[in-house]
């Protein structure tokens, strides 16, 4: 098989083929938050925890009716919690995962 | 990623919050689980080591990028409906062209060097007679799909072929017998050109007869650029696994912070089966001695090394060595014939599952010192705060005690080198799997 023709080369493409994308559809948002329960979500990588603390202080001090829940996630943040987001569809209305990957 | 997750499967609307090193990691990753439309905000990198008061400043401020207020944009993202939030009609791509555009070698490379399909090293241009070539060393159909890789657990897996193993293969320089080898590491699953901040290379150990057929080196300077297949087969598993799982581009789908410099040609060896006075790695995990394999490591960040094992003090040395790797990182030791076998003289180690128990037993650290380290927080304490074993009873451990660094399983020990000299050295890697080259063939 030539590879060549006029001086052009004939090679090929080294790139994998990509996954299908299945379009995801998002929860309806809240409107508002007054009267909410918004749990704040510690995935506990670097110093999450501490960041999300100062959320939930800044919530008390600036939007006090809003209800903060902080919980961390059951294991290392590589890992899906299922459990926990249970608990929050349960129990929360919003949440907010930070600061991580 | 787990706030797609909870939007999406879970109905609860969600916002996450990123540092800004992370913007294009995130649009990349919501893009490729079908949701674009994610919420989420950033504050300034990093948030580790910083006080409560710096990072209620980061709350209180602005989002790097788009300039507008941390919270208004949190608020808004769980209250607001925005545009994309209806699913629509999308399109995405799905297949790859199997021809590049034909074109000159000087501008071809430069082609392949643009679209970072390369190592920033000249390649070999993967013409259809050199990849034929390759494709003739297996038995495998060119259009078999050979695996699926990503590049961390965030990421969806791109799927190939035993043909785009082949391309790959010959953009290494590899030599078509080397093929079995290359699609062996292919296929594991496992990518040379993971994606984590930590910045992460593979070490690839091969075992069994095809060592001698193809000529790999485990002897002098193994482990260094003088042998071809040691070179090629370990260049081609870099470039293969960026370009099968979907690129490794820095701040996109590589977020290496400093990068690793054993990652340009990949750690890749021939264990010494010959001088080792021990059983060999992939007998150790069920293979026989008769077959071919290739074993993966990954992490390959710290190395400690030393030579000889000194008749007084050697206990110390190895103490030592190992307190000074990183702690969550378990040991590999890449012992010279010489260092395997004063390892013998001195400890008695006639097996090396002798000499890993002994390391297990002594790697330790006091329990205060262990739990403070950051990778030790972030990955090892949250599994021992929920009642993982062993990592529960460990913090039960008074700050002062010592306890034990790795697990026995996460030890291992491989025997390179051409006995020059006694020089050993202690990877901190952590063992993936051991695959059949023979399976390729």
């Amino acid at each position: 098989m030539a590879d060549t023709n006029n001086g052009n080369i004939a090679v090929l493409n080294p790139v994998g083929y990509p996954p299908k994308i299945t379009p995801k559809s998002m929860a309806p948002r809240l409107g508002t938050l007054d009267g909410k329960t918004i749990y704040l979500v510690d995935p506990r990588f670097d110093d999450s925890g501490l960041f999300l603390r100062q959320v939930k202080d800044w919530f008390a001090e600036h939007m006090p009716s809003v209800k903060t829940e902080l919980v961390e996630m059951s294991s290392v943040y590589t890992k899906d919690d299922p459990k926990t987001w249970e608990m929050i569809k349960a129990n929360g209305d919003g949440a907010i995962i930070g600061v991580g990957h | 990623m787990h706030a797609i997750a909870l939007d999406s499967k879970y109905n609860v609307p969600t916002i996450a919050i990123h540092t800004n090193a992370f913007e294009k990691a995130v649009q990349s990753v919501t893009r490729m689980h079908g949701m674009p439309q994610a919420r989420y905000t950033f504050v300034p990198q990093p948030v580790m080591g910083k006080t409560a008061a710096q990072l209620r400043a980061y709350v209180d401020g602005k989002n790097p990028i788009s300039g507008r207020p941390v919270m208004q944009e949190v608020i808004e993202g769980l209250t607001r409906p925005a545009e994309g939030d209806h699913l629509k009609e999308t399109k995405f791509e799905r297949s790859t062209p199997r021809l590049v555009d034909a074109d000159t070698d000087d501008n071809l490379q430069q082609v392949f060097l643009d679209h970072n399909w390369t190592d920033k090293l000249p390649i070999v241009l993967p013409t259809e007679k050199k990849v034929e070539e390759m494709l003739r060393h297996t038995s495998r159909k060119p259009d078999e799909i050979a695996g699926h890789l990503r590049s961390n657990q965030f990421r969806q897996h791109w799927e190939f072929t035993v043909e785009k193993v082949a391309v790959n293969a010959v953009m290494a320089g590899a030599r078509p017998e080397y093929f079995p080898v290359i699609l062996a590491l292919a296929a594991s699953g496992v990518s040379a050109r993971g994606s984590t901040t930590s910045s992460m290379a593979a070490m690839v150990a091969v075992n069994g007869p095809i060592r001698h057929e193809i000529g790999m080196n485990a002897g002098t300077g193994a482990m260094a650029p003088y042998n071809h297949a040691n070179a090629t087969i370990g260049r081609a598993y870099g470039l293969l696994s960026q370009n099968l799982q979907g690129g490794s581009i820095p701040g996109d789908s590589y977020m290496g912070s400093q990068g690793n410099g054993y990652a340009y040609g990949t750690v890749t060896f021939a264990e010494n089966e010959e001088r080792s006075p021990w059983t060999p790695f992939h007998v150790q995990h069920g293979f026989k001695p008769t077959d071919s394999t290739v074993s993966i490591f990954t992490g390959c960040r710290s190395t400690a090394f030393t030579l000889g094992v000194r008749e007084k003090y050697w206990r110390e040395h190895v103490r030592n060595m190992l307190r000074g790797m990183d702690a969550h990182s378990a040991p590999t030791f890449l012992l010279d014939p010489i260092a395997a076998r004063q390892f013998i003289d001195r400890g008695g180690f006639d097996t090396k599952e002798k000499m890993i128990e002994w390391v297990y037993e002594n790697a330790l650290m006091p329990a205060a010192e262990y739990w403070d380290y950051q990778l030790i927080q972030n990955y090892i304490y949250p599994r021992a705060t929920f009642g993982e074993e062993p990592y529960a009873s460990k913090l039960k451990a008074a700050p002062q005690d010592m306890i034990r660094m790795f697990k026995p399983d996460e030890i291992h020990i491989l025997v390179v080198g051409g006995e020059t000299n006694g020089y050993w050295r202690i990877m901190g890697c952590n063992y993936q799997k051991t695959i059949s080259i023979d399976e390729w063939r």
